[in-house]
């Protein structure tokens, strides 16, 4: 079958001489390039060496983790400080391994990883493969003009500047920018009642979320307390909420309460939330805590030896509570000391129950009862038992009061006025306020908020169907005002009206010394020039709110008196009169630990757990030093 | 055994030889008796490699398989990936792969051309076949940022939009290269010498092609209408309108003018997809990579490739990674079934000949 050309076929009919057809060619302009003489140009999104913005990036190794050639490695580089959300850490490239395939640019959060037109290196040692990708702004040396570019010197050191090629696309990124939306009751509904106003996810809502997550670990340097956020979310991903539970618990022992009121350090850091929207952590965390319920049966957690020490704890806040849970699970016996008639401290009187429900407080507190830590509520220290006895009786003493008296404004008329605390105290745990129609509250943070939004669903529930109205009143501006963006825009849903940049200067009484309005004048500036808080105003310029109702929610104070004048005078204070604590937690008071609002600025629930955290550890060690 | 029999070890360093890739001929005078092909010059291990990358890391290591044509081995792993995870591809994106995949086939044919005239010593037309690919590869570096490993097709669309007159540099070469047709066939396919080169050789019937699990050129150059873009039209094919090209002779000859008709057939079908294309969106989002979790299942994809049917079977246990894949590549039928018979009774002189008429690709032999 070799060589018998069974093929006959019509192609073959060229000439012998068909071929020299091609002479014509040897005029025409050759399509070869005279190389270096006449380069080619890349395309614009070429996929040559790396550029890095040291400035965007964060340095969270998303593109070291998808470097299918384990190309890139994380370096820490000195002269950048790191702080929450920023390491300091950038990609180092080796070019003997990298293919260019550009996941690393697709997967950057930041898009502050870029690839350049550039792909020339010249020189004599190997390791000059290795290089830690930057760009013009921190480089500027290394990166010349078109014009001075000699492709002789072509190298990692001499590339052309404004050079960008494969650049970060939001459509074509490997990770979602957008979060799974929260359903949540509508405002003309929840301002009727106290009901939840956010209605958490379910279980495929919070699976599709977590999934979003790109495990960077940002957020855990940030939390105060550093949870182990990448690995509960990893849970809910996996379905396993139990195992989500006990990672939360590892760090803090209030998810109910967390996942609804934290003030989210983690998610002002998250990778996914610098150019899309952040991860919903404490969403996630709520859905775990809500999916579990019975915390212990998920848990099973195991109780260490008894040591026999006895620990008191003043004030079951966030603070005592979680020093509570964490001294119980070393083994000491703990009893946490609170006037209010269940535990919870400031997250019991203070955030709405639309927004943190009685419920939810109590299976954070009862998962804490049932490790076997003794409550004694209804008992103020000061008056039902004294301070002096406690530090006799106990071998040390947790203060977590946090701030429980509201400041007043101390204008002409405002002993008139409710406090802001007094106000959610009762509404929370009595049976109710009586409000008025038209009600002033005085603040922008989010206690006012609170106290307004609080006092409009009393209203409309006192009220039903009449014409009522809330106005607020406070020194800041828009841009400055304390209150997080979520609350003053939830707020104005629900028909708070806001009057910003105006200071209190009177409570106007009518004849019958009945409250007729509050007369405001014109806030000039809230800050002096080194930034304290030093209001001044345009005296000229006044306004009469008209209202029979004042409530100020200024701010909040702690309530020392319950400890004997000649102890408070060794209690050290810092400058910022905050308790003056070492590194263990313990105050200037040998055997008296601190924590929460009283020891830190943030005044949030998760520093109060960190500040615990701390203590705990630092109380443990004590205890165990002494025998 | 013959009396003057002679074991003859043909590549890889071979003159006559393309690609890694080595064969041992007992001959006897010119005439081979028997051939066997030796493997495994480029095995990297790439199908136990990907069991061990998640679904997106592997999209850097697949297109190696095969560096001549990246593109059908990104197209079938991203349909696989797809269909294993049900995603749905936008209409635009469909659109881009199906051109993408034509540019690709062109791309492959031209370095075929250029690698099957220069073993012949057609050195003039061999040239002009690499400098016309390189104008493709300027066009697939345009489109996605390089010019070999594209890395372009994503589970759920490709990477990124056509850039800016794309279109308008596309047209423009596809005319230049329609416009250089008659060239080419003067100086080769229509080329007298040729004929009495390719003729005859390398004969298979069509009964033989198909027992012996061929498919592309193999079978298409022995009359049979087989063609997976019809078959099963994936990507945007079934919009298309074109023909399979075929011929009677089943051998090199044969072979080689329809790889020539579907050149012609692919400069078509890309005009028909500039035409045609749909606005919108070319890329639907797929879960964070370091998570996605696909599930339970297994799949066979094919696509046809420049040389026949590509496929790949691809099985996931449920995890972030595939648990096995297994690609089906034409040359690895063509390069040892199917050549170990044609170089039976077979000239020396012939045997890259023959290899090449079958357009046997080495590395996606080994993988």
């Amino acid at each position: 079958m070799t060589n018998n050309k069974t093929t006959t076929l019509k192609e073959a009919k060229g000439s012998i001489l068909t071929p020299f057809k091609a002479i014509k060619y040897l005029f025409q302009k050759p399509h070869t390039l005279r190389y270096p003489f006449e380069a080619k140009e890349p395309s614009l999104r070429y996929r040559g060496f790396h550029l890095n913005d040291w400035e965007k990036c964060t340095g969270c190794g998303n593109c070291a983790d998808i470097c299918p050639n384990q190309a890139i490695t994380m370096v820490k580089i000195e002269e950048i400080e790191a702080k929450p959300g920023r390491r300091n850490e950038r990609p180092e490239i080796d070019y003997g391994r990298c293919c260019f395939c550009g996941l690393c640019v697709d997967i950057c959060p930041p898009g502050s990883l870029r690839l350049s037109r550039d792909y020339i290196h010249i020189d004599h040692a190997t390791n000059s493969f290795k290089y830690i990708a930057r760009d013009e702004k921190t480089e500027a040396q290394s990166f010349v003009p078109a014009d001075t570019y000699s492709v002789l010197n072509a190298s990692l050191a001499h590339r052309k500047a404004d050079y960008e090629g494969f650049v970060s696309d939001l459509n074509h990124c490997l990770f979602e920018t957008e979060r799974v939306h929260m359903p949540e009751v509508e405002a003309g509904e929840r301002k009727l009642s106290f009901m939840e106003q956010v209605i958490g996810y379910n279980r495929e809502e919070a699976r599709k979320e977590a999934e979003r997550c790109l495990e960077c670990k940002l957020c855990e340097e940030a939390c105060p307390a550093h949870m182990k956020i990448s690995d509960y979310i990893d849970a809910i991903y996996e379905d396993k909420p139990d195992e989500s539970m006990r990672k939360i618990l590892e760090d803090n022992p209030l998810p109910s309460i967390c996942g609804r009121i934290c003030t989210r350090h983690c998610e002002k850091v998250c990778s996914v939330g610098i150019r899309g929207e952040a991860l919903a952590i404490r969403w996630l965390k709520r859905y775990a805590a809500d999916a579990v319920r019975d915390y212990k049966k998920a848990v099973e957690q195991a109780m260490p030896e008894p040591t026999g020490k006895k620990v008191a704890v003043i004030g079951a806040g966030p603070a005592g509570l979680s020093l509570a849970y964490f001294l119980r699970l070393r083994g000491h016996n703990i009893t946490v000391y609170d006037a209010l008639p269940a535990g919870g401290g400031t997250m019991l009187i203070g955030p709405p129950l639309y927004r943190l429900p009685r419920e939810a407080i109590e299976r954070d507190v009862s998962y804490i009862e049932s490790l076997g830590v003794e409550f004694r509520f209804n008992t103020k220290v000061g008056e039902d038992v004294m301070f002096e006895d406690l530090l006799n009786e106990y071998d040390a003493v947790f203060i977590g009061i946090g701030t429980s008296k509201s400041r007043s404004t101390g204008i002409k008329n405002s002993d008139k006025c409710v406090l802001a605390l007094d106000f959610l105290r009762q509404n929370k745990l009595g049976k109710g306020t009586k409000v008025s129609r038209r009600i002033i509250v005085i603040g922008g943070g989010n206690v006012a908020m609170d106290v307004a939004r609080v006092a409009l669903r009393q209203q409309n529930i006192q009220y039903p169907g009449e014409e009522t109205e809330i106005k607020t009143v406070s020194l800041e501006d828009w841009d400055i005002m304390p209150a997080s963006d979520d609350e003053i825009q939830e707020a104005k849903e629900e028909g708070v009206q806001f009057n910003p940049a105006w200071g209190p200067e009177e409570v106007v009484l009518d004849d019958e010394g009945n409250i007729k309005g509050l007369l405001c004048k014109k806030v000039k500036s809230v800050f002096d020039e080194n930034g304290r808080f030093a209001p001044t105003f345009y005296e000229d310029q006044k306004m009469l709110l008209e209202g029979d109702m004042v409530i100020e929610a200024i701010g909040q104070a702690p309530d020392f008196s319950f400890i004997p004048e000649g102890l408070f005078k060794e209690l050290k204070f810092t400058p910022r009169r905050k308790v003056d604590v070492d590194e263990n937690g313990m105050t200037s008071i040998p055997k008296v630990f601190a924590g929460g609002d009283i020891v830190n600025t943030n005044l949030d629930a998760i520093t109060a757990i960190a500040d615990a955290k701390r203590a705990a550890q630092g109380i443990d060690n004590f205890l165990r030093k002494e025998d | 055994m013959a009396e003057r029999e002679l074991e003859l070890i043909f590549g890889p360093q071979h003159l006559g030889m393309v690609g890694n890739l080595s064969i041992s001929l007992n001959v006897e005078g010119d005439t081979i008796l028997s051939a066997r092909v030796n493997p495994g010059y480029l095995h990297r291990g790439f199908e136990k490699l990907m069991e061990y990358r998640n679904w997106i890391q592997n999209f850097p290591l697949v297109c190696r398989i095969n560096m001549i044509e990246s593109e059908p081995v990104e197209m079938v792993y991203a349909m696989a990936v797809e269909s294993l995870a049900g995603i749905e591809v936008p209409e635009r994106a469909h659109y881009i792969r199906t051109m993408i995949q034509e540019m690709s086939r062109l791309s492959c044919h031209l370095t075929a051309a250029w690698a099957y005239t220069s073993i012949l010593g057609f050195d003039t037309p061999a040239q002009w076949a690499m400098g016309d690919r390189d104008y493709l590869l300027d066009l697939f570096e345009e489109l996605t940022g390089a010019r070999v490993y594209h890395i372009y097709n994503m589970p759920g669309g490709v990477r990124r939009d056509l850039p800016e007159g794309f279109e308008d540099k596309l047209l423009a070469f596809l005319d230049a290269v329609a416009g250089r047709l008659p060239d080419y066939n003067s100086t080769f396919f229509e080329n007298r010498l040729f004929f009495e080169r390719a003729s005859g050789i390398g004969k298979i019937s069509a009964q033989d092609a198909v027992a012996l699990g061929g498919t592309g050129q193999v079978l298409r150059g022995c009359g049979i209408k087989h063609d997976i873009r019809k078959l099963e039209p994936y990507a945007a094919y079934g919009d298309m309108d074109f023909e399979i090209p075929t011929r009677e002779g089943g051998d090199a000859f044969s072979r080689v003018l329809v790889i020539r008709d579907e050149m012609v057939q692919s400069v078509s079908i890309l005009k028909q997809c500039i035409e045609k294309m749909p606005s919108g969106k070319v890329y639907e989002k797929t879960p964070n990579p370091f998570k996605w979790k696909i599930p339970k299942g297994e799949t066979y994809v094919r696509v046809e490739s420049a040389r026949g049917e590509f496929g790949l079977y691809l099985v996931s246990n449920g995890g972030n990674r595939p648990y096995r894949a297994h690609f089906k590549t034409p040359s690895f039928v063509h390069g040892l079934v199917i050549l170990e018979k044609l170089l039976q009774g077979a000239n020396i002189a012939d045997v890259g000949n023959i290899m090449l008429s079958l357009y046997v690709i080495a590395p996606e032999i080994d993988r």
